[in-house]
């Protein structure tokens, strides 16, 4: 199965101390200063709408939010440019590129970000079909993921079977992790921080 | 680009309007075409906008970041590949979705959040033309987009571009007891008629229709529009007729017109051809050049109603009958709306105060006995994928999927039974969708302005979004009076926020304060929202943006202090009068120096140094006030001066100060350039043309040549006397001149190659 447009949240701890507000002006000088290396276009502010996209940071190959839906603040990723490569190596691509961002919202900001838990969405209806067997066709790529994130620490996936919804996977794990620990279990260099 | 594009290209889609999926495919190929070099960017620009995909603010590949404007390198750039003169191909741009009056069904509402969530940004934005819009929408998804609407039978077919765009309806159409009938079936019988006909694709502008069922209410907004329809009835013969009171030439703009009364009762069966002949005559007589005098009004008002009509009328006379034309009346009530639940009173229980507020505020009772229609107020008009699920959710559960858009960028559910009023407004409140508000103070209405319109000059949004959250927090404990007025932002001239039919309506503009440009908003009182906006509000001057909310503070504070009973807002505004309303607020326009107050110097929920765009800042700007800032600065006054001699009904003197605030300030900006003018008008209007006219220095990137041309036909007109809607209009001129002649400063500020002469040689 060919999966695009990988979402991925991680999401944040104490999400009611982070002054949302504050992030359009940090997304803002990030263009500024082209802080990652991906194009990135315009910054968008959603606080007004009730468990919404909230801040956006809006590019080309992906966007960045803090995002609120379903009341969870966590950092979300988009990918909207379409990749090669294996489910594995798609999967990775996406989780290496919210983690690195996390990193420095942690770094520079002051955000502290939970481990433990992370939501996969595949952004397309058509490609991926929320079906018990896309979870089956994708299930072993996925523990595969999961596995080398977590180091071997145990996780549980469960799969959201609303057929209304995009194709996503809630995952969780008893072990505690950190954003450094789970980059270095990708194998990726923090290039951005 | 979606992965999943040449699949949906596959999928076996079965459209209730087959011949949409045909338009996609062409649309398809056309960007292939200009994909491949074999099809001009101009022409593939006009094609694009007529689906509905139009562009997006930075889609030129440039954005000021706050200290210069960076380039966006989109992987386009590197062949080169645009979607039209100046946009670049990977840019980002806005789908706009045509929702004919309004109506909406639950399974459309579902497709809407799926586009949103897969497309988008997870936002679908409600307009204030019943359409939704999809912002950041790579341009090689619209057409599987465009399939999957056309799906569930929505199309985005000339949503945009020089045709008939959405047709517009009062939302209570068919539930409102003061209407004389249910005008739904008309607007939907019109505008699929009008849609892709032969006759409506040679226009040199847009064309705006609008339906109400009544005379006296907001809901159609009429006289704004293009073509305005209200619903009548008469006894002819002792049978009692339907038929439309027709309206024409009306628009916003940057300069607003009331429409002209066409026909006083245009019988029901004649509403189809007479909307084809008037297309006819706009589409041969209408303006093609030049763009900003393209509209219908200007043809309208050039030619005069009664001239106008009778070429109507000619045309309509050689018009081949169409069964079409009545088609659509036999099959009228098949469109009329049942009710899911049966009807029952609200039950005589205490309810909760939150419930108690939205009761008061969001709720119309039918004209059908026991039944209700709920507006859902959506903050800016911008709703979630989650949110339009759950919501069509609610409208199966308490009604047959009766859903409408309005133009004040709400949504109505329509048809519930007022006892599962409380369950209703429960099921919303849990989506954050329950707040009350409709129609009052905080329901603000505002274009996209800054934050995606590429003509956007100040942060309309921004603006909105602060007022509503300031109002709402006090908005229970206000007067009555101030909770009832209306409030409308545009982010320029152009009125998509329709400033002009507000109590309080503001549009983006720019000021220059030493090196700096400061975003500002022309404050515009006294508009009326109701009898289909019945008349326009006039500007009062132009204060920094950052202080609107304390200019909002004092007008609504005064009104309460000092209304008389019963007094209108308008009415309020024209007793006090424009001088004293300037005298309130001329403290907020003094502007600090940066240093002072740095603040002032950005926009609402934009940290940015703020820019009206590339302009640079000219070296010889200093903190010292310029000679040419105390020319400008002299032309506004003249302006206010005009208005407040408008509101005196002395129309030849507000006509004539109008003239000479425009000769002032393109004296100004002559003496820029050539400092010893000779000061005699005809002197100066020669210069302007040649210095700044003629080599487009004058010209705005959107509206071009029309602000300079705007003073030069007040210069040949000067010595002619003003009719009171001349001069009304003449004073609306001189206001967006004195405007451009501000950004015409900028640009020469910024353009230090330019020499300023001393001899007119």
């Amino acid at each position: 199965m060919n999966i695009q447009h990988v979402n991925i949240k991680f999401y944040l701890e104490n999400p009611e101390a982070v002054k949302l507000a504050d992030y359009a002006a940090v997304f803002n000088t990030w263009i500024q200063k082209q802080r990652l290396e991906e194009l990135l276009i315009d910054v968008a502010d959603y606080l007004h709408v009730h468990n919404g996209p909230g801040i956006m940071l809006i590019g080309h190959e992906a966007d960045y939010s803090l995002d609120n839906r379903a009341g969870r603040l966590g950092l979300l990723y988009n990918r909207k440019e379409q990749l090669d490569g294996t489910t594995q190596e798609k999967l990775t691509q996406a989780a290496s590129a919210v983690l690195a961002v996390a990193q420095i919202l942690e770094k520079e900001n002051a955000l502290k970000f939970n481990g433990q838990e992370v939501q996969i969405v595949i952004n397309d209806r058509l490609l991926v079909p929320n079906t018990a067997e896309t979870f089956a066709a994708l299930e072993s790529d996925l523990k595969a993921f999961f596995n080398q994130l977590y180091g071997g620490a145990e996780c549980i996936l469960a799969h959201n079977d609303n057929p209304r919804e995009r194709f996503t996977v809630n995952v969780k794990t008893s072990a505690n992790f950190d954003v450094g620990t789970l980059l270095k279990n990708l194998s990726v260099e923090t290039a951005h921080a | 680009m979606k992965a999943s594009n040449s699949l949906w290209r596959e999928q076996p889609i079965e459209s209730p309007f087959p011949e949409l999926m045909r338009e996609i495919e062409i649309y398809e190929t056309e960007i292939e075409l200009r994909k491949q070099g074999k099809m001009d960017e101009k022409l593939f620009a006009e094609t694009r906008l007529r689906r509905g995909a139009y562009g997006q603010r930075y889609d030129n590949g440039q954005r000021w970041d706050g200290k210069e404007t960076q380039t966006l390198p989109f992987p386009s750039s590197k062949t080169e590949l645009t979607k039209g003169v100046n946009t670049v191909w990977d840019a980002p741009g806005m789908q706009r979705i045509k929702v004919p009056f309004g109506g909406m069904n639950p399974e459309q509402l579902e497709v809407m959040a799926e586009l949103a969530e897969e497309y988008s940004d997870g936002i679908a934005h409600v307009t204030t033309r019943q359409d939704f819009q999809l912002h950041f929408i790579h341009v090689d998804d619209t057409p599987a987009l465009m399939r999957r609407l056309a799906a569930v039978g929505i199309t985005t077919r000339e949503a945009c571009g020089n045709s008939v765009r959405n047709v517009t309806a009062c939302p209570l159409s068919g539930v409102c007891s003061t209407e004389s009938f249910d005008v739904t079936p008309y607007a939907k019988g019109l505008a699929y008629f009008l849609l892709g006909h032969p006759d409506v694709q040679d226009f040199g502008r847009k064309f705006k229709v609008a339906f109400s069922g009544c005379k006296d209410e907001a809901c159609g907004l009429v006289n704004m529009h293009d073509m305005g329809v209200i619903a009548v009835k008469k006894t002819i013969d002792g049978v009692e007729k339907r038929g439309f009171e027709l309206y024409v030439g009306g628009g916003l703009g940057t300069v607003p017109h009331q429409a002209k009364l066409f026909d006083a009762f245009l019988p029901e069966e004649e509403l189809l051809p007479t909307s084809q002949a008037i297309s006819r005559v706009f589409a041969r007589l209408g303006e093609k050049k030049n763009r900003n005098r393209a509209r219908i009004k200007f043809l309208v008002a050039q030619l005069g109603i009664e001239e106008f009509k009778r070429l109507v009328l000619e045309e309509r006379a050689t018009l081949e009958n169409d069964p079409r034309w009545t088609a659509y009346l036999s099959e009228i009530h098949e469109l009329d709306e049942k009710p899911l639940r049966p009807s029952q009173p609200l039950a005589d229980t205490l309810q909760t105060e939150s419930f108690q507020r939205w009761y008061k505020t969001n709720i119309f009772h039918q004209k059908q006995a026991g039944y209700a229609t709920a507006t859902v107020t959506l903050p800016l008009g911008d709703i979630t994928s989650d949110q339009l699920r759950t919501l069509a959710d609610i409208s199966r559960r308490f009604t047959n999927g009766t859903v409408r858009t309005t133009v004040d960028q709400n949504i109505v559910l329509r048809w519930i039974s007022e006892a599962d009023l409380p369950e209703v407004h429960a099921a919303l409140d849990e989506i954050g969708l329950g707040q009350p508000g409709a129609g009052t103070i905080v329901d603000i209405t505002s274009c996209p302005g800054t934050d995606t319109c590429k003509l956007g000059i100040s942060a309309s949004r921004g603006l909105a979004g602060e007022l509503r959250q300031r109002l709402a927090e006090k908005s229970h404990t206000m007067d009555e009076a101030v909770q009832n007025l209306h409030i409308k932002v545009s982010g320029c001239f152009n009125s998509c926020g329709q400033h002009h039919v507000a109590d309080l309506g503001f549009y983006g503009v720019s000021r220059h304060s030493g090196n700096y440009t400061v975003p500002h908003f022309q404050v515009v009182l006294g508009g009326e929202w109701t009898h289909n906006g019945g008349s326009y509000g006039l500007a009062v001057g132009a204060v920094p943006a950052k202080r609107i909310p304390q200019v909002v503070e004092r007008l609504t504070g005064r009104y309460v202090a000092e209304r008389e009973k019963n007094e209108s807002f308008k009415a309020f505004v024209q007793r006090i009068g424009k001088v004293q309303i300037k005298g309130m607020v001329d403290d907020l326009t003094k502007i600090p120096t940066h240093d002072e107050e740095p603040t002032l110097y950005t926009d609402w929920g934009d940290n940015r140094e703020f820019t009206i765009g590339d302009i640079g800042v000219g070296e010889c700007a200093g903190e010292v006030v310029s000679h040419a800032e105390f020319g400008l600065a002299n032309a506004e006054r003249q302006v206010f001066e005009a208005q407040v001699l408008l509101d005196e009904n002395q129309y030849q003197k507000a006509g004539e100060t109008a003239y000479a605030s425009m000769y002032q300030a393109a004296l100004t900006l002559v003496e820029e350039l050539f400092f010893n003018v000779p000061k005699d008008h005809d002197r100066v209007a020669e210069e302007f043309r040649a210095r700044l006219y003629d080599t487009k220095l004058f010209w705005d990137e959107y509206a071009g040549g029309k602000f300079g041309h705007y003073y030069l036909r007040a210069y040949e007109k000067r010595n002619e006397s003003y009719m009171p809607d001349e001069a009304h209009r003449r004073v609306e001129e001189a206001q967006l001149v004195i405007e451009a002649a501000h950004s015409c400063y900028s640009k020469l500020l910024g353009s230090r190659s330019l020499p300023r002469q001393l001899s007119g040689i």
